[in-house]
């Protein structure tokens, strides 16, 4: 049984110390309800077996710096989900706000519907250690903004935007990673540093798993395997601005 | 005879050349580097004292020196030179000279030789000019028109040879009131401080922009003197965790390395939100810097420029701010001060109090002449305010505003001298960043060059052939000296004043004079005219 923390009408901070001092006292599951935004759930904790199911909106830098914990929100989040998380799992059963996974080091963020701006700006990888943020919905402007790492997924599912599943500036400033991109998106919003492709069956075999665990999460019927539809973003180069400067 | 030399060289060097017809070599232009050419410094040889050793053919990472073995001639491309002396201190026989070449250009008041050179690298490339180090230019330098007040027959002045002196200085945010039920305990829990033993503190600067060797030396000098070093943006290097209780660990707007451990095992963490030599912009590793280790402890890839950008994207007002400072709290259970480090710029006072207000409890300020491993020359040269006016300013207003002891103030950029130290925290700093003096503690001339990742020095590269250049323990030993001596002279320098500890002199403007200054000057760092 997940010990459950009722946090109606309780400051963040006080959640927050609830938490870890369950965490130190070895508990793995922890259902927190009624959270009406309260902010910094799971930041920084340091656990890879715990598990917090949060009923209600989880507030601003959800998992900020996490590494290891598994976050499921009910419902909608705020700003900051993911802010430079290092390892660990969020999904989210609805839309997130601007700047999810902010410098995002690593763990993977699921997320059903849309997010709002500058969404998975920074990502970072080395090696084996690459973060993987999948968006189901439709993304803001300067999506994947400056990616050094990593995969970003944007699947725009929900339609909620006209003409492109994502915003202006996409992908300005990448210079490392991959983002694979569903459903038709305006050529011109690509920023200057990247270009799109046809999907390789080399990307087909990483991007299936991804969305196969995206489709069990939220037990997606529709077919998002239709890999013609999906481009593929990388950078042109890895040093975008390489020729600004003089010798 | 010297002209057909060097024009043989030059060509098998790929450059473009007039058509030889006379069997005259003609030295021409480098294809679309018009001044290149024109050499800055000349590298003069004494050759009857040369041996021949070739020691600095080796050193001289600029690809300026070379040796003609046909001839047995050492020869150089003077274009080349950056001045930055290792030739000269390596040399066995002191056979070799730097200086300036000839005339430079004629003499001209209002275009000096190095807006002349900018002018023309920029109409070679089309480039924006980058360089290291801090603001070279001729603006007045405050400290030195400030002297300290000393004991004079009225007042006794101290001993500090023979007589208790505290140069101990807590870092970060006090309590609102003493407590005398919890005096034996005194909890740090709400108001977690950084413990100095001495008010110095070694500036950020990253593993990537400095080299391997020379964090590992200010980490072992910082440790070993009770004091502390700044990672910079760049993250902590896995075999440098030993030393995470003695590092203030940035969190910067690329958020290289920052991981929970990280944060957790720090002194305290530092949100960057700007820099001296270049307020406003982002930080910039170019490519070249960025190798193997850098790579990996930045999480970028190989060979790419560590792009920081402008804003922190998660920063956008002071309410932004607080969210990240307390993200930062809740990460580290508060167990560690949060400072957050901004340049030196306009009104900077009502940008320091909304920092203290949004939760910070340190804030440190960073001074024109701040060094940088890498920024835009014009932006290093224009942009931002001299340190001592901040520091003076910011001080002022959060005791006007009555929650001065809610935040450390730490001075930084451009502190020379424990002198500087000495008048900063008269001025209102809790404590001062040194980069620069640390830098030349190990060798640094201040070429400059720091951006191009050849440091001759082995400072500011992590090339593998440069590294032994500056072994960890020599930097370490030389750091220590420096910390040491200065300390000694902050405590006669208290001493003469009759006071024993450092925080006596904290905001103690009394002690200072203006030399030189006009009343506004004197108003806006609130001391008085010397002799009154």
């Amino acid at each position: 049984m997940p010990t459950t923390i009722d946090a109606q009408g309780i400051y963040y901070a006080q959640v927050n110390e609830q938490i870890r001092d369950l965490v130190r006292r070895g508990e793995n599951e922890i259902t927190l309800t009624n959270v009406t935004g309260q902010r910094y759930i799971g930041g920084g904790i340091q656990s890879p077996d715990l598990k917090i199911t949060v009923r209600g909106v989880a507030g601003e830098d959800l998992a900020a710096f996490m590494e290891g914990p598994t976050i499921e929100v009910m419902n909608n989040a705020q700003d900051g989900v993911g802010n430079t998380m290092n390892d660990g799992k969020i999904v989210i059963h609805g839309l997130a706000g601007d700047v999810v996974g902010y410098g995002m080091r690593g763990g993977k963020i699921f997320i059903r519907d849309d997010v709002g701006y500058r969404v998975g700006i920074h990502m970072k990888g080395f090696k084996d250690k690459q973060p993987v943020l999948v968006v189901g919905g439709c993304a803001g402007d300067f999506f994947g903004e400056y990616q050094a790492g990593g995969c970003l997924v944007l699947l725009g599912l929900t339609n909620s935007r006209k003409f492109s599943v994502v915003g202006d500036y996409c992908g300005t400033g990448m210079h490392g990673g991959v983002m694979y991109i569903r459903g038709g998106f305006k050529e011109n919003y690509l920023g200057r540093e990247v270009k799109h492709f046809d999907l390789t069956n080399a990307d087909i075999a990483k991007l299936k798993p991804i969305l196969e665990e995206f489709a069990c999460i939220f037990g997606i019927t529709e077919d998002i395997y239709d890999f013609h539809r999906y481009r593929k973003i990388i950078p042109v180069s890895t040093r975008p601005y390489g020729q600004l400067y003089a010798y | 005879m010297q002209e057909t030399i060097n024009t043989t060289v030059l060509s098998e060097r790929d450059y473009f050349e007039e058509p030889d017809r006379q069997g005259l070599g003609i030295r021409s232009l480098k294809k679309g580097q018009y001044f290149f050419s024109l050499p800055q410094y000349c590298v003069e040889r004494n050759d009857a004292n040369c041996i021949r050793c070739l020691v600095c053919v080796r050193q001289c990472t600029w690809d300026s020196t070379y040796y003609d073995p046909d001839r047995n001639v050492v020869y150089n491309r003077h274009e080349n030179c950056v001045n930055c002396r290792r030739c000269e201190a390596m040399c066995p026989t002191q056979c070799i000279q730097i200086k300036k070449w000839g005339s430079g250009f004629r003499e001209n008041y209002h275009w000096n030789p190095k807006q002349m050179i900018s002018v023309s690298k920029q109409a070679d490339t089309g480039g924006v000019l980058l360089t290291g180090c801090g603001n070279d230019l001729h603006y007045e330098t405050y400290f030195d028109r400030m002297v300290i007040d000393a004991s004079q027959v009225t007042n006794p002045s101290i001993d500090p040879l023979r007589e208790p002196m505290e140069l101990r200085t807590f870092i970060g945010r006090k309590p609102e009131k003493f407590d005398p039920e919890k005096a034996s305990s005194i909890s740090t829990q709400d108001c977690p401080n950084y413990v100095c033993e001495i008010p110095l503190i070694f500036a950020p600067m990253s593993f990537g922009s400095i080299s391997y060797n020379f964090q590992e030396g200010l980490a072992r000098a910082a440790s070993e003197m009770g004091t502390y070093f700044n990672t910079g943006e760049g993250g902590l290097h896995p075999n440098f965790h030993q030393y995470s209780k003695r590092a203030i660990v940035q969190v910067a707007s690329g958020r290289f390395g920052v991981s929970s451990s990280y944060l957790k095992n720090s002194a305290a963490v530092e949100i960057k939100c700007g820099q001296g030599a270049k307020p406003g912009i982002g930080g910039h590793l170019p490519g070249e810097k960025v190798t193997g280790e850098i790579s990996r402890t930045r999480m970028i890839p190989e060979g790419s420029d560590a792009i920081s950008p402008a804003p922190q994207h998660d920063i956008y007002s002071i309410e932004d701010l607080r969210l990240l400072i307390y993200a930062l709290k809740e990460a580290t259970e508060y167990t560690v001060p949060i400072s957050v480090k901004i340049a030196a710029v306009h009104n900077v006072a009502a940008i320091a109090s909304g920092i203290i207000r949004a939760g910070a409890d340190i804030v440190v300020l960073d001074g024109f002449r701040g060094g940088t491993g890498a920024a835009p020359t014009v932006i290093r040269d224009h942009v931002g305010i001299p340190v001592e006016v901040a520091i003076a300013q910011v001080d002022q207003r959060l005791r006007e505003e009555g929650i001065r002891h809610q935040g450390s103030i730490i001075a930084a950029g451009g502190i020379r001298s424990s002198a500087d130290v000495v008048k900063a925290i008269a001025l209102g700093a809790d404590a001062c960043y040194v980069g620069t003096a640390a830098l030349i503690a190990v060798g640094c001339t201040l070429c400059q060059q720091c951006h191009r990742g050849k440091c001759a020095w082995g400072i500011t590269t992590n090339r593998a052939d440069l590294l032994p250049r500056l072994p960890s323990d020599v930097a370490a030993e030389r750091l220590k000296n420096l910390l040491c001596a200065w300390s000694h002279e902050i405590k006669e320098m208290l001493g003469l004043m009759g006071l024993n500890s450092i925080e006596s002199l904290r905001g103690n403007r009394l002690k200072l004079r203006g030399v030189g200054m006009n009343s506004e000057e004197l108003n806006v760092l609130g001391i008085k005219q010397a002799g009154v």
